[in-house]
């Protein structure tokens, strides 16, 4: 019953009308960051935006969409404010503003959801630099708010879950102690059947401490952004049980002076009988019902199409959202945007080719020759065209030049790798001689480093590994004996594969914000068809639900001695 | 419009001498012991009657007019359509008959067409 999350404070807030606090996970733990991460966020889609549109269209794109989308917060806002109760209030209060990013906007309920993110990524990249900078102190005043707030909340949940688990844990014991305090001249003596249910309740209260410590006592792998429903429903349970527990015992024993002490003792050992089958209930609800699979989750990252498949079982879509991160990190490969640009000899090409039919129909306005302006779309088009066959040829050249890297790098580790051996113990050696794996690292790293850069750079990994970095998994790879044959331990699953995002350093996957789009609300559960959306600010997990269907086996009985064969031929004979 | 038409034939094959053997000039396939389905030459593939395979150039065979893909629904008079391979053979290899008669089935597509266009 103890309650680490926050959570159970979103519970409680409901009826309050307190600020609901939204997701903002890193944003609690690292209060002074999301200053920092904004601006970053801001800068990265701007210069996204410049690199993925021409110039020329590009302006009156955006200004349509900021246009329409003011129209779809006022909308949104009428709505809003008729459907929901008056936590809500607070919150259409911040999404007023304009060009604000996700971060503020963590509520991750349906329908405005949509309308926001549609509306943030076309606001904050069409939106001038005074407007833009003016935005950022508004929403950072906002979320230092939102940040101290949270913080107060998270504790207070926890300090919720140990109170109650401690009255919970308590309250037998005072049933019991109660009347030896109170009464004591008056109660009968109670023999052998009590000190039997003394030694019960002692040995069930261990269970239950035991119990509740595995199950409870963990380290939160995630903040949630709504309350869980199970958990704090688990929490009302305890708490009513233990309320009415109370109340009958002060109106049935306390009041009444009762002299049967053996009752009041079963009376205790009741309790703790219902305490433990609480504990049960909470196991069965929060741990055995996802297990079996009943789902199968896509999950899709939006920026290259890498994707993977999930089995999970009955969740809520927080839930199973965090699941899918926690699989995130250790089964995509991490996500490099350098390898996503076309190169750039064919997009200069097509770039190009778009500015002169721009300029040719600005031009031909004025001639009024529709025969040339036709010319110069179909010149136009056919230029397009070409940039497929040089999108080719490039990815081709690309290729065999990232295959003889490779080769050179395979060959160079094998070779450094060969001049270090390990020490036997029976070996005498000059003391200067002996390495230790740092040394030997760097003793080896000299002979391969520029094939390693230059393979690096033609992948395009180079901010990946810095040289700190490659000389620490050198110095791990020497330790473990890992072998460089053919790449091998060394340099596959790291350097000639992008390996998965967790094994990087840390900094570049430490940004543990997502922020959770869905258009159902977060606390219900898996069904066939949901959609929800995991974003980060470069690019987004879009993950999609299938039911595992049910499947019918039938059986078939074949009899081992059923198995017969004939010979068929078809022979041709010369008479 | 193109017809299919079977035509039968009776062929008189004389037998060649080679040696201490009587040689016909072509080779069989088929038989109720065989596998109908990987014949090339018949029209039904569940048919399990001999074919010929192939009929040797200049051979008493391809003298008496006898082709490849032709069935061999008779000889001197005996059934062949149910008969095994093996049995086929014996009954074309008899070594006291030096002449062989033969009824044979012959599915002619090109010939019928043009034979009709020209009449």
């Amino acid at each position: 019953k103890i309650e680490p999350l926050k959570v159970t404070v979103d519970f409680l807030k409901v009826p309050l009308g307190l600020k609901k606090p939204p997701l903002k996970e890193a944003l609690a733990a690292l209060p002074g960051k999301p200053k920092s991460q904004i601006l970053e966020r801001h800068k990265s889609r701007r210069s996204d935006a410049m690199d993925n549109e021409s110039q020329y269209s590009g302006y009156s794109y955006k200004s349509g969409h900021s246009r329409s989308s003011r129209k779809h917060r006022d909308r949104r806002e009428r709505h809003r404010s008729k459907s929901r109760e008056g936590t809500r209030g607070d919150k259409s209060v911040t999404i007023q503003a304009p060009g604000e990013p996700l971060l503020d906007n963590e509520s991750t309920r349906g329908d405005e959801r949509d309308d926001n993110w549609g509306e943030t990524t076309t606001v904050v990249t069409g939106t001038s630099e005074h407007s833009i900078s003016h935005d950022d102190l508004t929403r950072i005043t906002k979320d230092m708010e939102d940040s101290a707030h949270l913080d107060c909340s998270r504790h207070l949940g926890v300090a919720l879950g140990v109170a109650l688990a401690l009255l919970a844990f308590l309250t037998p014991l005072a049933f019991l102690l109660l009347p030896q305090l109170l009464w004591r001249e008056e109660l009968e003596p109670c023999g052998t059947p009590c000190e039997g249910l003394f030694i019960s309740v002692a040995f069930k209260l261990l269970i239950l401490l035991l119990g509740s410590w595995a199950l409870f006592f963990r380290r939160p792998k995630a903040f949630f952004p709504r309350v869980f429903v199970f958990r704090a429903l688990l929490m009302v349970l305890v708490f009513l049980l233990v309320v009415s527990y109370w109340l009958f015992y002060g109106v049935r024993i306390l009041d009444s002076r009762d002299r049967d002490y053996r009752g009041v003792v079963q009376f205790a050992v009741s309790l703790v009988d219902a305490l433990l089958f609480v504990h049960y209930l909470a196991v069965v609800l929060l741990e055995l019902r996802q297990l079996q699979p009943q789902f199968t989750l896509k999950a899709v990252r939006s920026a290259d199409g890498a994707s993977r498949f999930y089995n999970v079982g009955h969740l809520s879509i927080q839930r199973a959202a965090v699941w899918i991160l926690e699989n995130y990190y250790h089964d995509f490969p991490v996500y490099n945007p350098a390898l996503l640009n076309l190169p750039k000899s064919v997009l200069s090409k097509k770039m190009s080719g778009f500015k002169v039919y721009s300029l040719g129909e600005a031009e031909n306005s004025t001639n009024n020759s529709t025969g040339q302006s036709r010319a110069v779309i179909a010149a136009a088009a056919r230029r397009r065209d070409n940039s497929h066959n040089e999108f080719y040829y490039e990815e081709a050249e690309h290729e065999r030049r990232v295959r003889k890297r490779r080769a050179r790098l395979v060959v160079a580790v094998e070779e450094a790798f060969t001049h270090i051996k390990r020490l036997q113990e029976e070996e005498q050696k000059n003391p200067r001689e002996i390495m230790d794996p740092r040394e030997a690292a760097q003793a080896i790293f000299a002979s391969m480093a520029r094939a390693m850069q230059k393979y690096l750079r033609t992948t395009k990994q180079q901010p990946y590994h810095t040289m700190e970095s490659i000389l620490q998994h050198l110095e791990f790879c020497i330790t473990h004996d890992m072998t460089p044959k053919v790449g091998g331990a060394i340099l596959n699953g790291r350097y000639l594969t992008a390996g998965p995002t967790i094994q990087y350093h840390k900094d570049r996957w430490l940004a543990k914000q997502w922020t959770l789009v869905s258009e159902e609300p977060v606390t219900n559960g898996l069904k066939d068809g949901v959609v929800f959306v995991l974003k980060r600010q470069d690019f987004s997990l879009v993950v999609s639900t299938k039911k595992i269907p049910f499947f019918k086996l039938s059986e078939e009985f074949v009899d081992p001695k059923s198995h017969k064969f004939i010979m068929r031929l078809q022979s041709e004979t010369s008479v | 419009y193109l017809i299919c038409f079977s035509f039968q034939q009776r062929i008189e094959i004389h037998k060649l001498r080679q040696g201490d053997n009587l040689i016909l000039g072509f080779s069989i396939g088929g038989g109720i012991d065989q596998d109908p389905t990987q014949n090339p030459f018949s029209e039904d593939k569940t048919d399990k009657g001999i074919y010929v395979t192939r009929v040797t150039e200049g051979g008493p065979a391809e003298v008496a007019g006898l082709q490849i893909g032709d069935k061999i629904m008779q000889v001197n008079g005996w059934d062949m359509t149910m008969v095994t391979h093996d049995q086929a053979r014996k009954r074309l290899t008899k070594r006291n008959e030096e002449v062989v008669r033969l009824l044979v089935t012959r599915q002619s597509l090109q010939k019928a067409v043009q034979q009709s266009m020209m009449s």
